[in-house]
Order: structure tokens, then sequence, then C-alpha cells
């Protein structure tokens, strides 16, 4: 099975201009693990809001790839989120989902992904028509080759990873902080 | 009367999106409601906004943030039954003081015909305060563009997190 901190360096491997959201729990600490970045911005909370966190970003700046790290919990309490997405149609925006089958953070307790919940058919059947699941190291490297590069649409790749836990990894919580220095590198004023 | 018939003498939803317009808002986020309708038509029809029709309110907040992330503006508009749906989403603009600007319809505290709106439009304002989400309200047409004004400039010259409660006396009761 895919190691969710291999999938997640190699995904940011070659990030270029790209921009991260992460969602709340492993997927957070997943992209830290691969090097923290001021044009990283952590969620630790608001849990469903990760990928509309995302979509904003990802229409305020059209020209950067926007790239949404998450897990199959977060990404079920706001499964909404995909139907918004689609009506939008951004380009430049993927959503990553790290799916494990379980929330690690609570106990380990079974998803719905587990028990025959497919969000990339729920992407689909949400009308973004680039949603896969991906399974094993070609499907890794043929998302990480497009994922800096604008598409046709919005892609949603559902990565099914093992559910072993990784060691935390854990970057700031200081909301204000994380968001100030990304608008800064942006060359935003805070 | 709902806010996609009012007369020209009371066209408030109109002084809203001027107010909209001169701050340069460029993301609306919206759950479509009868008293926004005539300002949502107007969004959709203004090249220069992104009309986000929401499948629920908190998604707004986490849209909004992200557009702050990315240097837009941005809005939310929906009515007061949807504000319960947003107090956790805003632990995101309260720890990492995003700017928020949300106009708010209310239902459920004039003429209100519905019970199942009485709950939560009795509760709207304590239910954004309980997130530190500073209120203001208009009740009067001629008040509105001052008050979404003033509140523009607290979240977006600011900083600050401000709602604009649009009192139902002034949208009108919803009859069948």
């Amino acid at each position: 099975m895919l190691d969710r901190r291999d999938v997640v360096a190699r995904l940011l491997r070659d990030r270029g201009e790209m921009l991260v959201v992460t969602g709340l729990g492993a997927a957070t600490y997943d992209v830290a693990a691969a090097g923290d970045d001021p044009r990283n911005f952590y969620l630790w909370g608001a849990m469903g809001g990760a990928a509309l966190v995302g979509l904003g970003l990802a229409l305020a700046q059209p020209d950067r790839p926007v790239v949404v790290v998450t897990g199959d919990g977060e990404q079920l309490m706001g499964l909404g989120a995909f139907a918004t997405i689609a009506l939008q149609a951004p380009a430049n925006l993927t959503v990553v989902v790290l799916d494990n089958g379980l929330y690690g953070e609570t106990g380990g307790q079974k998803s719905h992904t587990s028990g025959g919940t497919d969000l990339a058919a729920v992407a689909r059947g949400c009308g973004i028509a680039q949603a896969d699941r991906i399974k094993d190291e070609a499907g890794v490297e043929a998302l990480a080759a497009t994922i800096a590069t604008r598409s046709a649409g919005p892609r949603v790749a559902v990565v099914e990873v093992d559910p072993a836990e990784a060691p935390r990894v854990l970057p700031s919580r200081d909301g204000a902080y994380t968001r100030g220095r990304f608008q800064a590198a942006l060359g935003l004023a805070a | 009367m709902d806010g996609d018939r009012v007369t020209e003498a009371t066209a408030w939803p109109d002084a809203i999106f001027a107010e909209l317009r001169r701050w340069q808002v460029r993301q609306v986020a919206y759950v479509p409601d009868g008293g926004h309708a005539r300002l949502i038509r107007a969004v959709h029809a203004e090249p220069a906004m992104r009309a986000i029709p929401l499948t629920t309110e908190e998604e707004g907040i986490a849209v909004l943030a992200g557009a702050a992330l990315g240097g837009q503006r941005g809005v939310l508009l929906m009515q007061s039954s949807g504000v319960g749906n947003c107090v956790n989403m805003l632990s995101l603009v309260k720890t990492c003081r995003f700017p928020l600007l949300a106009l708010v319809t209310m239902r459920g505290e004039w003429g209100e015909f519905n019970p199942w709106q009485v709950p939560m439009g009795s509760t709207t304002e304590a239910a954004f305060r309980l997130m530190d989400v500073e209120v203001r309200r208009a009740d009067q047409a001629g008040d509105v563009g001052e008050t979404v004004s003033a509140a523009a400039r607290m979240a977006f010259e600011g900083g600050s997190a401000v709602a604009v409660l649009l009192g139902q006396r002034l949208v009108g009761a919803k009859v069948f």
C-alpha cells in the first residue's frame, strides 16, 4: 500500500508556484513533514472546510496551482464542497484526499469510506469530471506530473494509503501567523 | 413583499450592491434567500464579481477565508437560519483573524408565519457573538447602504469580522 508521507512528498517535490491548503489531522502533519513553506496554509480545525478554503484561494489566484491535501474524514464532513467546487470549475484546483478509511486522530474508528462510500464517485456525481482513485505509485507519478499545471477543470484525487500512523510533525498552530506569512509570500498586505 | 419585489423608493438591495461594487468585493458566496434575491441576480450579472452558490452556509466562511488568503475581498449572503450552521467554521475567522463581512436577512422576528424560523431567528445575534463576530443592524431601507458601508470598512480596512442583520420588518414577512 502507498505510504502517505511518500505520496505527499512526491506530489509537493516540484511545487514551483504551488499554494497548499491542508485539512486538519494527519494531512497537516504530512505536508509539514514534506517541508514547511510560507505558501502552506495548515488547518488545525474548521473540519470540512479545507477544500473550500482551496476554492476561494484558487479563484483569487487563478494563475497559480492550488492543491488541497486532506483526509477522508475531513472531506466526509464537507461533501457539499464538491458540488460548490464543480459549479465554479477552477482549472487550477486539485483536491487530494488521502483515504486511509479511518479517523486517525480519534482512535482509529472506521470512516464511511471503509464501508463503501467512494469519494471519487461522490465528486464525479457532483459534477467534477476529473475525479479518480489512485492505488499505486504509477498513479501517484501521473498525478505528480500534472498537479502543478492547469487542467480542463478542477480535479479530485482520492489516494488509497496505508492506515499506519506516521510520526507527528507539527507545524505552527498559530493561524494568524500562518495566514500572515502566506499573504506576505504572495506579496499581499496582511 | 420580498427583496425581489421592492419598489424603487425602497430598493435597499441596490444600495447593498452599490456598496459591494464600491468596496471592490470580488467573491459573493451565498445560500439562496428570498430577501437577497434581487441582490443575487445583480451579482450574477456583474462581470467583476463571482457569484458562488453554496450548499450550506458554513462553506462560505471557508471560501471567504481562502479568498482573503489570496488577496480578494468577499461577502457572505444568507438568511438568519443559516447562522447557526457557521459556528464551528467561524473558528477559522477567529483563530486566523480573517476579515468577514456577512449580510444576513432576518426571519422569525416580525410577522413570521413559520414557527420553525423563530428559534434561530431569535438567537442569530447571540450565535455570531459567541464567535466574536461584531453585529450591526438595519431596519430602515434608508439605513442599509450606510450600515453595509460601515461594516465593509471594519472588515476590509480593519480586518474585523462583522455581520449586518437586515431586519425582517425591512425585508418583509414572507407570505403564502
